[in-house]
């Protein structure tokens, strides 16, 4: 093959894309499509929780687009990281949707669905064979930690992707992926340049994000050849420039010049940028070096419920003296806690009081932490082991907070505006990413199981 | 002198992955972005004291072909723990914008 052709029509399935873009870039005769499905952007409750980051309806409009082109074209649609986190729960979700496209819109094809969750068990050898190696930083880990998180995925690389296409699957729906294997997998596997095909996987994983003007999310189109890939905007309003190419090879990763991956690491180091018209911009030189294969890991595991109290301060009596105000409204709020619950729960909760308007944003980095101005919004948000206890610990927090005295004024005051009925929200479990680490498996296939499915 | 923002075209922080944190500086020409460069002001102690870190915990890039000043730093949070108060880690850099550059 001299040149292969392929579309990323949008940075994650569900986002949404201009039809009319897609349907302009297909005319290209592309060789498949590719999409992000997911993100860790968003922290860990996708993956904890089993839940989408973008809602079912907009999913299954980006999805059943997608389809019926890959099948009109006959090529296929290789989507990663489904679901929002890629787990087990979001990969059925997604499966769920697409079986629901097939049959409103009488399609029938192969579908490879690849888990990316592999049994606890296998971590656990791979653990105590010492195949799983912090990254920097990372959380300690330990039996007990691997046991008991709620999920843990693993990233795979091109190799699953590339298996699932040499069966003959026209839909490819993957579990936790690189961004990037999605759109590396079949320019490898025809044998182009590991270094251009990993460098413009790059530049696609975020859909039309490598413009210089992305006014809604959109898509790109990529033509690579030898020694060359050249990056198009899918929408024809929209244009590529050299820097806006190279700036895109910055973005979300913490080294410009060597971007790793499950079989190696990309180098940008050589790369050349340069426009070929007004939108598309040709990329050499990238390369590739070799490494020792590894699987990074995600894990999430519930800490907790969470409930929130939300409300703005006005009175520039209070305001003046806020730090003070605030001090000895969290003292009395523990003091509540303790008369509630006694002293058993100290240490067993967690209680954030949040000014925004102070140093909401930034916290203990805030460069100007007592400077505010003519109002301020406080945010109560208190972690336990149940939502009921959460839950009253909001409730009395709030309270307390609403009538917490100034001196100046004499008499009950109400000095938190609350804009919502009832003020106390239940924020239901929240998760943490625990794991940091990465897995040496024994071949690039041996976390994951193919599943192939026909509708 | 010149603050930064009227210099850069883009100040920016986000997560690379929910253990590291990125800050983009980029400038639309070559001048401008030797400037900042060689002015030595985007130091990795600079960035230490914004997330108030050791300064060997910062990596310190200059990526020419974007004419873009980048640096990494751990998180200070992992993303979405309970103490988090920027999940995406988007707005992490407001010392970089009025940061005073001297002329070149």
């Amino acid at each position: 093959m001299k040149e292969m052709r392929y579309i990323s029509p949008t940075g994650m399935i569900g986002s949404g894309f201009v039809e009319s873009s897609f349907k302009r870039v297909l005319e290209a005769n592309p060789h498949f499509i590719g999409c992000d499905g997911g993100s860790t952007d968003d922290g860990p409750y996708q993956l904890g929780a089993g839940k989408p980051m973008f809602a079912r309806q907009a999913c299954k409009r980006d999805l059943r687009i997608l389809i019926g082109a890959a099948l009109d074209k006959r090529i296929p649609l290789l989507v990663g990281s489904c679901g929002g986190a890629g787990g087990k729960i979001n990969l059925e979700w997604t499966w769920e949707i697409v079986q629901e496209i097939a049959r409103e819109q009488g399609h029938h094809f192969k579908a490879a669905v690849i888990d990316s969750e592999p049994p606890r068990e296998y971590l656990l050898k791979k653990f105590r064979e010492g195949r799983i190696k912090p990254l920097d930083p990372a959380p300690s880990l330990d039996e007990k930690a691997l046991r008991e998180a709620d999920h843990v995925v693993c990233m795979m690389g091109v190799e699953p992707f590339q298996e699932a296409v040499d069966n003959g699957a026209q839909v490819v729906l993957a579990g936790r992926s690189s961004d990037t294997s999605i759109f590396a997998a079949l320019p490898v596997k025809h044998g182009f340049s590991p270094g251009l095909a990993w460098h413009a996987a790059k530049i696609l994983e975020c859909g039309a994000a490598a413009v210089t003007n992305r006014f809604t999310p959109d898509g790109m189109l990529c033509t690579i050849r030898e020694d060359e890939f050249v990056i198009e905007p899918a929408n024809p309003q929209m244009r590529c420039t050299p820097s806006s190419v190279a700036a895109h090879t910055l973005y979300e990763n913490a080294d410009p010049f060597l971007l790793y991956e499950p079989s190696g690491a990309l180098e940008t180091d050589k790369a050349t940028y340069e426009a070929v018209d007004e939108r598309c911009v040709r990329v050499r030189g990238s390369g590739f070096r070799k490494l020792p294969y590894t699987i990074k890991l995600e894990g999430a595991k519930m800490v907790g419920y969470q409930s929130i109290v939300i409300g703005g301060v006005r009175d520039p009596v209070i305001l003046g003296q806020l730090d003070d105000w605030i001090a000895s409204m969290k003292k009395r709020i523990i003091e509540r806690i303790d008369s509630i619950f006694g002293q058993d729960m100290k240490g067993k909760y967690h209680m954030n009081l949040r000014v925004y308007g102070r140093d909401g944003v930034m916290g203990p980095r805030e460069p100007e932490p007592h400077r505010i101005g003519h109002e301020i919004c406080l945010l109560l948000d208190f972690l336990a082991d149940d939502q009921e206890t959460a839950h009253t610990m909001a409730a009395s927090g709030g309270h307390i907070a609403l009538h917490h005295p100034v001196p100046e004024w004499h008499g009950l005051i109400s000095g938190v505006a609350f804009p919502y009925a009832p003020h106390v929200i239940d924020r239901g479990p929240v998760y943490r990413f625990m794991i940091n680490h990465v897995l040496e498996p024994a071949t690039a296939m041996e976390p994951f199981r193919i599943d192939y499915r026909r509708v | 002198m010149a603050k930064l923002r009227t210099l850069a075209r883009m100040i920016r922080s986000k997560n690379a992955g929910p253990f590291e944190l990125t800050i983009d500086i980029m400038f639309t020409d070559q001048p401008t972005y030797e400037r900042v460069k060689k002015s030595g002001k985007v130091s990795k102690e600079f960035i230490a004291g914004m997330f108030q870190i050791e300064p060997a915990k910062v990596k310190l890039f200059h990526y020419d072909p974007a004419y873009a000043i980048k640096a990494s730093v751990p998180r200070y949070t992992v993303s979405g723990d309970p103490d988090e108060t920027d999940v995406f880690a988007g707005q992490q850099y407001p010392q970089l914008v009025d940061l005073e550059i001297p002329d070149s």
